[in-house]
């Protein structure tokens, strides 16, 4: 039974050695995104790890619209390319973070974290491939699913109070780190910042 | 487009961002660590939410929500990491050891204190709920100091 269902799976789904276009274009963006991503976390220079991230995530965001989720494309460009990264580039800046090469960007814990990681991704990748090697997206049947229409859309009319609570939770957020980064000598908060 | 590819890239991303997250002393670099994983985790919820067709895109609302929740997140973490810099002078992890357990006691009375009920709380959890009651004299105040 089982070498029949997987014949007709076989018969069902194109095969991994004759890739489509949009597969090999997905192919090559990840594995520059991947890339950046091992250059962002391996780097000794901090503000050269910041911008490859900006790299990684904007392969991701390409990913996206191979995936025909053309609003998540555009709202990760501007999160997080736009104003992430800043912040952490701003975030790196305002603790002094050494500009040229550091020695001591990695912790002693070197090898374990190589370790742990390493296991992880073999074990990950192990489960995934063989729970999802003959699955198959078909993006072309009924048009693609993820533009800004299909996204307001189901949004706003399913997911309104997930996305008010959303409102309140940024703005919590936003008022905590405007309280964390006051001074509290009694002071105002902007003429200190601007003083140090 | 088979989903192997995104799934498997999603998991070598994430492992990246793991070992990233482990690896790191800066805690600014850890915070860009977990944004790698953030985003492994948000392009498998696009990857599977084009794949099921769900009539109400939860994974692209999920999306949509998680990269709000980590900008939130990146805010609130920068603010603190800006904290302990400003009272600490410096923001590597490794070095923040105030809470740290050192392993010789500073008084000895502290220890000789410390193994009876240490013991008392080991036996009391092996023997269940009703052992609790027994050495409570003991337990219950390190209880409360561990706990608060």
């Amino acid at each position: 039974m089982s070498t029949a269902a997987a014949a007709r799976l076989a018969a069902d789904t194109p095969g991994f050695l004759s890739p489509t276009g949009v597969e090999v274009l997905f192919l090559l963006v990840g594995v520059v995104t991947l890339g950046a991503a091992i250059v962002s976390v391996t780097s000794r220079r901090l503000v050269h790890a910041a911008l490859w991230l900006v790299v990684a995530l904007g392969g991701i965001a390409v990913e996206y619209l191979l995936l025909s989720a053309e609003f998540i494309a555009w709202v990760q460009v501007l999160i997080y390319v736009g104003s992430v990264v800043v912040l952490l580039l701003f975030g790196l800046m305002l603790t002094k973070a050494p500009m040229g090469r550091s020695p001591d960007a990695d912790s002693g814990n070197r090898p374990v974290a190589l370790a742990v990681a390493v296991t992880a991704a073999v074990t990950l990748v192990t489960v995934v491939v063989d729970a999802f090697h003959s699955t198959w997206i078909d993006l072309d049947d009924g048009g693609p699913q993820g533009t800004t229409r299909v996204t307001g859309e189901i949004l706003f009319r399913h997911w309104v109070l997930p996305f008010e609570a959303l409102s309140l939770l940024l703005l919590a957020a936003l008022v905590g780190a405007i309280v964390l980064s006051r001074r509290k000598d009694g002071r105002t908060g902007g003429e200190n910042g601007g003083e140090r | 487009m088979h989903l192997a590819y995104p799934a498997v890239l999603a998991a070598l991303l994430f492992c990246t961002g793991l070992y990233g997250v482990l690896a790191r002393r800066n805690a600014i670099l850890v915070l860009m660590s977990v944004e790698l994983m953030l985003n492994a985790v948000n392009l498998n919820l696009v990857a599977f939410d084009v794949w099921l067709r769900d009539a109400l895109h939860a994974g692209q609302a999920l999306t949509l929500f998680t990269i709000a929740v980590a900008a939130a997140e990146i805010g609130i973490g920068l603010a603190i990491v800006l904290l302990v810099y400003r009272n600490r002078g410096t923001s590597d992890i490794d070095r923040l050891r105030a809470l740290a357990e050192t392993d010789k006691p500073t008084e000895p009375t502290d220890a000789r204190a410390g193994a009876p009920t240490d013991t008392a709380d080991t036996e009391s959890d092996g023997a269940g709920v009703a052992a609790g009651t027994d050495g409570a004299g003991g337990t219950r105040p390190t209880r409360g100091e561990a706990t608060a």
